[in-house]
């Protein structure tokens, strides 16, 4: 079990871990964003009075 | 029909808490048990009182009561840790300042400051802040109703027991995770209702996207359950008494502690730290964050990074080589994800730098900002075997973590509880803005005299122990350097007191804007709960 684990974690464990890493960053930096990000950084100063409605 | 199970399980409780103080193989075990079957009594009394009330109307708008309370239960918890913290520093400059009681001993009452400084001021600021933020950028109330109350005063509870429990002796002696088994299930009660408060608060957002901030919130406290899940197995000697044994030995304790240890710096006093940056820098300098592309790199890669970095607490140990080389490699990558938080954060200023010559918590903001810089960098290098084989077990360990917990942790808790405060209580601005500079500069001093004179300790340590004659022989005995260490034991104890001087004004300063004194224009209405 160990020596099963150790070699998983060795080779396919790590090559995911950095491949899902590196596409995260790719991610990141798709073309077109820029507006979607504007928008997402602005959240924090649009909320300050609660505006919603219903309340569970 | 609620009300009576409600009844019938608080009387239950009091009554097997009872028993338990009675049958308690221990007296930290009694005393828990007594403290148990006081608040089951309360919460006895109050559900009894309640029946037949009329069903309260639903409340609506953020739900910013518990937020209050957080907030108080911060600046409380605050203070007392500072307290013992300068207190444990003046014991170890002067050991006859326990007085030959054994509660007060240092062995027992660093736990005790650290735990409190930690998971009871760091904590509560954690909670506190999230609940405020997951509102602010969802647009949402938050979900659970009175799960949120019993996530705080669960939290306190859980501080109550652990500092209790050390002060008797409790301990499972593993660092940062003291607190015996019992107190350890009912924290992770607490916790999974924290989980479901804030993941239910973010499912009902009304913004779309999830804001940067509560996803380093998030992985705090995810991280956090799976650490104390893992690293807390043991079993109870008896069900009656505090006493456990872990179920890891050896090596793989060690690293079991060390890889919990080492991410609770990292997801408790890191990630979730970064959330409060994420939001109070942004909305206390008027300008959004600097780059949000930079804050999700920020994230991954504190997120892939830093799970691995906590072999380097075992340099020169029983661990395999290579577990110490790969802790070693790790935590030096860690630097780049961590400096680039700090651009992050000091950038959002870019364009407004003239706000810190008229703003003194936007300047405790930026000087947190700055420590977490330099903990970042000192850390990273300190984690590299040859420098650790100077630095490791001597003071200048502690000066690294205290310029982080100080000058990062603390700071920019102040900055948060600075802006909080005006808001929560519905006032126009804080009382006074000297006293926030006097708070800042009485607290930076601090901070240096602190980490200057652990530098200096640990340096001056290290070298003694490593130095040797020419026969080979070791020159100095350990003696040898603790008496040479007492100037810088006094100087941080100074350093420390400093800290708690600023703390105390800023304390004094919260209170009298709370409580609406020198306001211009007569206070808004609190918001309805």
């Amino acid at each position: 079990m160990y020596t099963f684990l150790r070699m998983l974690a060795d080779s396919w464990g790590m090559l995911s871990m950095l491949l899902i890493f590196l596409g995260i960053i790719v991610w990141a930096f798709r073309p077109g964003t820029k507006k979607l990000y504007k928008d997402i950084s602005d959240i924090p100063f649009r909320n300050d009075e609660f505006k919603g409605d219903d309340n569970g | 029909m609620w009300n009576g199970i409600k009844v019938i399980v608080f009387a239950l409780l009091v009554l097997g808490a009872a028993m338990a103080a009675n049958f308690g193989r221990d007296l930290a075990f009694q005393v828990h048990a007594i403290i148990v079957a006081a608040v089951a009594g309360y919460m006895l009394i109050k559900t009894i009182a309640a029946i037949g009330d009329k069903p309260k109307p639903k409340p609506t708008g953020y739900m910013d009561d518990v937020i209050r309370w957080g907030v108080i239960a911060t600046v409380f918890w605050g203070l007392a840790g500072f307290s013992v913290g300068a207190w444990i520093a003046f014991e170890l400059a002067f050991p006859d300042l326990n007085f030959g009681v054994s509660y007060i001993t240092f062995g027992r009452l660093r736990p005790v400051h650290t735990s409190a400084v930690i998971f009871a001021f760091g904590g509560n600021a954690l909670i506190s802040t999230s609940f405020y933020v997951v509102q602010r950028t969802t647009a949402a109330r938050l979900f659970g109703g009175n799960l949120a109350k019993f996530v705080f005063w669960g939290y306190q509870l859980f501080i109550v027991l652990a500092a209790s429990g050390y002060l008797m002796g409790a301990t499972q002696s593993k660092e940062y995770a003291e607190p015996e088994w019992y107190v350890d299930i009912w924290l992770t009660i607490v916790w999974v209702a924290y989980l479901v408060v804030f993941l239910g608060t973010i499912y009902r957002r009304k913004e779309p996207h999830i804001y940067v901030a509560n996803w380093f919130y998030l992985a705090f406290i995810v991280t956090i359950a799976l650490l104390h899940l893992v690293n807390n197995m043991a079993i109870p000697v008896s069900f009656l008494g505090s006493k456990s044994v872990g179920l890891f030995s050896g090596v793989q304790d060690a690293m079991t502690q060390w890889w919990y240890g080492h991410n609770a710096v990292g997801f408790f006093l890191t990630a979730g730290f970064l959330g409060m940056m994420y939001y109070f820098v942004p909305k206390q300098a008027n300008r959004p964050i600097y780059s949000y592309k930079l804050s999700i790199i920020h994230f991954w890669a504190l997120i892939f990074l830093y799970i691995w970095a906590g072999p380097h607490h075992l340099h020169y140990t029983a661990l395999p080589d290579w577990a110490q080389t790969l802790g070693m490699v790790m935590s030096i990558i860690l630097w780049m994800p961590s400096w680039g938080g700090m651009i992050n954060g000091l950038m959002t200023l870019s364009g407004a730098w003239d706000k810190l010559r008229t703003d003194p918590v936007l300047r405790i903001m930026v000087v947190s900002i700055g420590f977490y810089g330099m903990s970042t960098f000192e850390g990273p290098m300190m984690a590299i075997k040859t420098v650790n084989a100077l630095s490791h077990y001597t003071d200048w360990t502690i000066g690294h973590v205290h310029s982080g917990a100080l000058g990062w942790n603390g700071m920019i808790t102040f900055g948060a509880l600075y802006f909080l405060v005006p808001k929560l209580w519905g006032r126009e601005r804080l009382y006074s803005l000297k006293l926030v500079n006097w708070h800042f500069w009485l607290a930076t001093i601090g901070i240096v005299l602190y980490a200057a004179s652990m530098w200096v300790s640990g340096i001056m340590e290290g070298l003694m122990w490593r130095e040797v004659d020419a026969q080979g022989f070791l020159v100095n005995s350990f003696a040898d350097t603790v008496s040479a260490k007492f100037p810088m034991y006094v100087v941080r104890g100074i350093g420390g007191l400093l800290y708690l001087t600023g703390a105390c004004i800023m304390a004094w300063n919260l209170w009298k804007t709370a409580i609406g004194a020198g306001q211009t224009a007569p206070a808004a209405a609190v918001p309805a709960e």
